[in-house]
């Protein structure tokens, strides 16, 4: 069996003295309890502090337990958080893309929409926030899918019902799909759910990289796909943008 | 690439910021810094007008540098703020006599309370449409002639300077000692308790009851016009465009129409209604207040509801009681049950606003029975907001004889789909939220690009306007009819709980 790492070893120990002490600690009484040279229990509280396990008090420099703990153990953000970081972004999207704007989270095997913005046009169009559409028919789903397969099902789990003629039924075509997903960083669906409607999504990234939701553009397949079948790369680009922005509010670095 | 875009600043109660437009209404860059909140005393809230002028100066070109502009592509400049906020400064050194006393403060009770004993209540309702109030900025004036040393003489030798947040911020913009235009905008003014309402100009019957010198107080200006050009900041840039912060979102939300409402949830929420040229008097609690006057337009009067406390309940449910830990969490909550269990939350914390304006009334929770949890709390704190918004829009219907036939909302608590619904429910009309949610901003933009010809008139502005969302009322209405009288039982339980002193 291979030996233990040393530094994690400490930066458990670190965390066990925060979440004991019951109160904010020095620096020196960190390294003093933990038996460290300055330096090194610097280094491990500053590394800490970056991925959120750990908050220090600006103006004391005090360290306690960070909020990035607590929600270890929750499945993901709050889709209420999660809508309220989005709004901003979500909108500025819809008005530079001229495509409506939905963010999704898996909800087993369906994708619930956790908020939605209208595509701005000024045609009648009814909010659709708490619904759910299928995984494997829609760029949200397929996105969850490709990058956080950790809480979404298996392909071969999915009912793979036909919606369109251009539903993926099996799971193979599917998995194709999803590298090719994977390898674009951006999922997209041509009329594989609704006749004519086509979307492109890209996964909304927290604390670690890990993908917490998928930001979508949704819109006519003309509008959204060029020659060839193609997402348009300034719309695309656009959203890429916009979930990097959202994500930068969700912790991701 | 040389775009023509519209800086607007909004001038606001924790922060400042500047925002650019396009012309076609999308945001293009933001840059943001809050100022410090000074409380000397309780009921006491001042601001230091000289940092905020230095805000302004690093935000502006902050904002620039992330769109990739110079002033060169600054077409205007239009100013919001925070109303009735009071600040007086020396003309010859552009110093302020002294902080800036601000919206929240209620230092001016003792002056509000003889203005009224003295019998001045009648006249001031007639000539300015405001009942005397700490709430405006006339008494704050008042209060800082008695109290601040030199300032009263100052402003009888005409050396002393009296004027809302954008009154100090045009004049230092064009070049403040020297040759700063001091103005002021004529939806602020109608806030002040010295404007006839009416005419649009000083009342000396008003200035006479609060003893305010005439020579300190700025010019009334339209919303809509070139006030002068700046000389700091944006050099050479006009600056066009200035609104009290509600008045500018009625604009960004394009209510241009009578009966057309906007509501912005924020700490608190204030909806206004465009009654068009004809001021509507209010015997239903609600204040007539000038809405917008666009250059040498005819002006347009609106009629404002207040509620205290809208956001600030969801902070209280966060943060005091500590059952949420964010705001927006409190929708994850409430959506644990189907409905509020019998639980009604009334929010009086400091008394009753628009319309019932009964400062003896506190908070109440009723209707608790052991089948009551967090989750129908949460309930109860996003349904007061649902039937405060109720109570004020039935008074605009009776004030104004224009029914709301939908409402336009803006502001943080937007994002709450939950209390967007239950908006639309209990009102009976569509909410719709508008995309871009910086509808306060964009209305001082709206005014200073119509100045210089930026936009050619209301019309492009309206199509500027895109729905990102639209709540319809579903609510059964014999639900509605019971929820509401059993709103107004809860309401009725929270008065006359203050003790008279």
């Amino acid at each position: 069996m291979p030996g233990t790492i040393q530094s994690i070893e400490r930066a458990a120990a670190a965390l066990r003295l925060l979440a004991n002490t019951g109160r904010p600690l020095a620096l020196a009484e960190l390294s003093a309890a933990l038996d460290l040279p300055r330096p090194t229990a610097h280094g491990i509280l500053r590394t800490l502090r970056e991925v959120g396990f750990v908050d220090q008090d600006p103006s004391s420099s005090l360290y306690s337990v960070g909020a990035g703990l607590g929600s270890l153990s929750t499945p993901g953000w709050d889709r209420h958080d999660l809508r309220s970081r989005s709004m901003n972004w979500a909108d500025a999207l819809a008005g530079g893309t001229g495509c409506a704007v939905f963010v999704g989270v898996p909800d087993g095997r369906v994708v619930s929409l956790v908020h939605h913005v209208f595509r701005p046009d000024g045609s009648p169009q009814r909010l659709r926030t708490n619904e759910t559409v299928p995984m494997h028919a829609t760029a949200l789903g397929k996105c969850l899918l490709a990058f956080a397969p950790l809480v979404t099902p298996a392909a071969r789990d999915l009912d793979l019902h036909r919606y369109t003629g251009r539903t993926a039924t099996t799971p193979a075509a599917l998995e194709s799909q999803l590298v090719v997903a994977r390898r674009r960083g951006c999922a997209t669906g041509f009329a594989e759910y609704t006749p004519g409607v086509g979307g492109a999504a890209v996964p909304l990234r927290g604390a670690g990289g890990l993908a917490v939701g998928a930001l979508a553009i949704s819109g006519p397949v003309e509008h959204l796909f060029g020659s060839g079948g193609v997402a348009r790369a300034r719309l695309v680009d656009q959203l890429t943008a916009a979930a990097r922005e959202i994500s930068v509010t969700l912790g991701h670095s | 690439m040389s775009e023509r875009v519209v800086a607007a600043i909004d001038q606001g109660t924790t922060s400042t910021r500047c925002l650019l437009f396009n012309r076609a209404g999308r945001m293009l860059a933001v840059a943001q810094r809050e100022h410090r909140q000074h409380y000397p005393r309780p009921g006491r809230v001042e601001h230091d007008v000289e940092e905020i002028w230095r805000n302004v100066a690093s935000i502006v070109p902050a904002a620039l540098r992330r769109a990739g502009l110079r002033p060169e592509n600054i077409a205007a400049l239009g100013i919001a703020n925070q109303r009735e906020t009071t600040v007086v400064w020396d003309r010859h050194t552009g110093l302020p006599l002294a902080r800036a006393i601000t919206w929240q403060d209620t230092r001016t009770d003792g002056i509000v309370a003889r203005l009224t004993a003295a019998g001045h209540g009648e006249l001031f309702s007639s000539v300015c449409g405001l009942a005397p109030a700490t709430y405006f900025a006339g008494p704050r004036l008042r209060w800082l002639l008695d109290n601040v040393p030199g300032a009263r003489a100052g402003a009888e030798r005409g050396d002393v300077l009296f004027g809302t947040m954008e009154t100090w911020l045009i004049w230092r913009l064009t070049g403040g000692p020297d040759g700063g235009v001091h103005v002021t905008d004529v939806t602020n003014a109608s806030r002040t308790m010295m404007m006839d309402i009416r005419t649009r100009e000083w009342s000396p019957k008003l200035l006479a009851a609060l003893d305010v010198p005439e020579r300190m107080l700025p010019r009334i200006r339209s919303n809509s016009e070139v006030y002068g050009t700046c000389t700091a900041v944006l050099p050479g840039v006009p600056v066009a465009g200035a609104l009290g912060d509600q008045q500018a979102a009625l604009v960004g939300q394009t209510c241009f129409a009578p009966g057309e409402a906007k509501c912005t949830y924020g700490t608190g929420a204030f909806l206004l209604m465009n009654t068009g040229t004809r001021m509507a008097e209010s015997t239903h609690g609600l204040i007539p207040t000038m809405g917008y006057v666009l250059g040498d337009d005819a002006p347009v009067y609106a009629l404002e509801g207040s509620i205290a406390m809208t956001g600030s309940l969801v902070q209280w449910f966060r943060d005091s009681l500590g059952l949420i830990d964010t705001a927006p969490q409190i929708e994850t909550l409430a959506l644990t049950v189907p409905d509020n269990g019998g639980c009604y939350i009334v929010p009086a914390f400091s008394g009753l606003y628009a319309p019932r304006w009964h400062p003896d009334a506190r908070g109440v929770m009723v209707g608790l029975t052991s089948y009551i949890d967090k989750g129908h709390l949460a309930r109860a704190v996003l349904e007061a907001t649902g039937w405060q918004t109720r109570e004020v829009v039935d008074a605009m219907n009776a004030d104004s004889g224009l029914p709301v036939t939908r409402l336009k909302v803006d502001g943080g608590m937007t994002a709450n789909h939950l209390l967007m619904q239950f908006l639309a429910d209990v009102l009976d009309v569509p909410v719709e939220r508008p995309l871009g949610s910086e509808a306060v901003s964009l209305g001082a933009a709206y005014a200073a690009g119509l100045a210089v010809g930026h936009w050619s008139n209301l019309e492009t502005l309206r199509a500027n306007w895109h729905r990102a969302a639209a709540w319809e009322p579903a609510m059964d209405p014999g639900l509605r009819r019971r929820e509401h009288a059993n709103w107004g039982r809860a309401v009725d339980r929270s008065y006359d709980w203050v003790e008279p002193s």
